[in-house]
């Protein structure tokens, strides 16, 4: 059966009353940000992902493909986003197929929200979606209790306050692509400095009826520098007391190796073992 | 046997209803929809909120089921959106079927059987109003539990609490559509004013025998305008 198996529930009460802790979920504390303009739409995303308080990777994807002309930021739990946008992408696609029209965006909001609220938040994806269609250009965010709004200007995420700070002080309407872009990327940075779950760089998505261009690392404001010093021991640093060579002979009366077959590849796998016994420097 | 789970008290009886929105999106609200002479008029404000933060300031609340029956959402965004959303199918299907607008009552008693049959799984509070060749204009409330109350007018949403000696005072039976609109902006002016859940824009609809009018007025215009105008 698909879906959720929810038979653990009642034994993860139990435990939890015990005083065992639930295991964390890797989660993209995030900042996510969306904006519509005169000739199309923009979506912009940093690419900190964390677990905690670490940093799991510092160069991740938060704008995922739904298609060619429709695409997808995710906040909340990581694994989600990932999961709950390549299924509506590919539902979309057979969708797209069997009507043979163009798939648009509130279809994908609404294939988005009907999943989101079946499994009554337990999904943790936080979505903004953003494309073009026959109809024009869209924006909305999705919940992961399966609620969704329609605005010019969107942000979410844990850095949601400080971009919207920047939307809310900077958005004009009838916006240029370049002024788009800009104000977009400008948010996801607000969200990169102020933000603790949010970081590294800048992931911008321009889509126009005629079609989309992933800035991927449109901007990068966190490179890392060359270390000042060079902190590796230098040769010899530590004094050598005594040297002993073990041979593979010598270890035969613990450990063999054999060659299995005619030396050939497929027969039998081979381990890899240093032929020449490794001496100290 | 019975288990202990989250969402009910120590007594194993009580069911603690703020589990159901933990991190989710509410729409702590004023809403409202009165008769007036010649058909129904809706109101809300604007405000949807996570917590503490203002998740969308210029929501619209007022979501059309049919081409004349439409209603007010309070509680969960998510919730509601969802019964809205099955009910629009419901009233689409019956409309080609049987080949005759359907009528407000109709669009209640649906609201109705989803509220009731999952009142353990919803936390919404709707207002229906419409105007049908029937019977005119029409307001029913469905509160919490599930029930459904045909009522001259409604009022719903943590705001509506600061407005129920506004609305006895200042009731009338069989207003214009002047008055009916001053009635619902002078209404939800004061909700928005005492309500903190409760802000932004106020968004009306007026639902006549020649069809669904929409309205809007500003804060930053005193709430005056701009009416039915573009703003």
């Amino acid at each position: 059966m698909p879906g959720f198996d929810f038979s653990n529930h009642n034994r993860n009460i139990a435990l939890h009353a015990k005083g065992v802790p639930l295991p964390k979920a890797t989660s993209t504390g995030t900042t996510i940000v969306g904006a519509l303009y005169d000739g199309g739409v923009v979506i912009a995303a940093d690419t900190r992902a964390t677990s905690g308080p670490i940093v799991a990777d510092k160069n991740c994807e938060k704008l995922h493909y739904i298609s060619p002309q429709i695409w997808c930021a995710g906040a909340g739990t990581a694994a989600d986003t990932e999961f709950t946008t390549a299924i509506i992408s590919s539902n979309l696609e057979l969708h797209s197929l069997s009507t043979g029209r163009k798939p648009r965006v509130v279809t994908v909001m609404t294939m988005l929200k009907q999943h989101l609220f079946r499994y009554q938040g337990h999904i943790g994806a936080y979505l903004v979606v953003a494309g073009c269609d026959p109809t024009g250009a869209h924006l909305f965010t999705v919940h992961a209790h399966g609620s969704t709004d329609k605005l010019p200007y969107v942000t979410m995420g844990s850095g949601s306050l400080a971009a919207m700070s920047v939307f809310e002080t900077q958005w004009k309407p009838n916006l240029s692509r370049d002024d788009a872009v800009k104000l977009c990327a400008d948010a996801i940075e607000a969200g990169i400095w102020n933000d603790l779950g949010s970081g590294s760089n800048v992931d911008v998505c321009v889509i126009t009826p005629e079609k989309t261009t992933l800035l991927r690392n449109f901007k990068t404001p966190n490179t890392r520098e060359k270390k000042q010093r060079d902190y590796k021991f230098k040769r010899g640093t530590t004094a050598v007391l005594n040297e002993k060579v073990i041979t593979k002979e010598q270890i035969s009366k613990y450990v063999t190796v054999h060659d299995i077959g005619d030396g050939k590849a497929g027969v039998g796998e081979k381990m890899d073992v240093d032929t020449q016994p490794s001496a100290p420097s | 046997m019975i288990y202990q789970t989250g969402a009910l008290g120590e007594d194993g009886i009580h069911l603690d209803m703020n589990h159901l929105k933990s991190g989710e999106v509410n729409l702590g609200t004023s809403i409202m929809a009165i008769n007036f002479r010649d058909g129904v008029i809706l109101g809300a404000d604007s405000r949807t909120t996570t917590g503490a933060y203002i998740a969308n300031r210029v929501t619209d609340k007022l979501t059309q089921v049919h081409d004349t029956i439409w209603c007010c959402r309070s509680g969960s965004a998510a919730d509601t959106q969802a019964v809205a959303d099955i009910v629009q199918y419901h009233l689409g299907m019956y409309g080609i079927t049987n080949d005759e607008a359907p009528t407000t009552q109709t669009a209640a008693a649906l609201f109705q059987e989803l509220c009731y049959e999952n009142k353990d799984m919803l936390s919404a509070g709707i207002i229906i109003a419409g105007w049908d060749h029937r019977h005119g204009g029409q307001v029913y409330s469905i509160p919490l539990g599930g029930s459904l109350h045909k009522q001259a007018y409604a009022i719903g949403g943590s705001g509506s609490t600061y407005i129920y000696g506004y609305c006895d005072a200042n009731w009338k039976e069989d207003m214009s559509e002047a008055d009916g609109i001053k009635f619902v902006k002078g209404a939800l002016q004061e909700a928005i004013k005492w309500d903190g859940s409760s802000g932004g824009v106020i968004r009306m609809v007026v639902l006549t025998k020649s069809g669904a009018v929409r309205h809007l007025y500003l804060p930053d215009r005193n709430y005056e305008g701009p009416g039915t105008e573009k703003p």
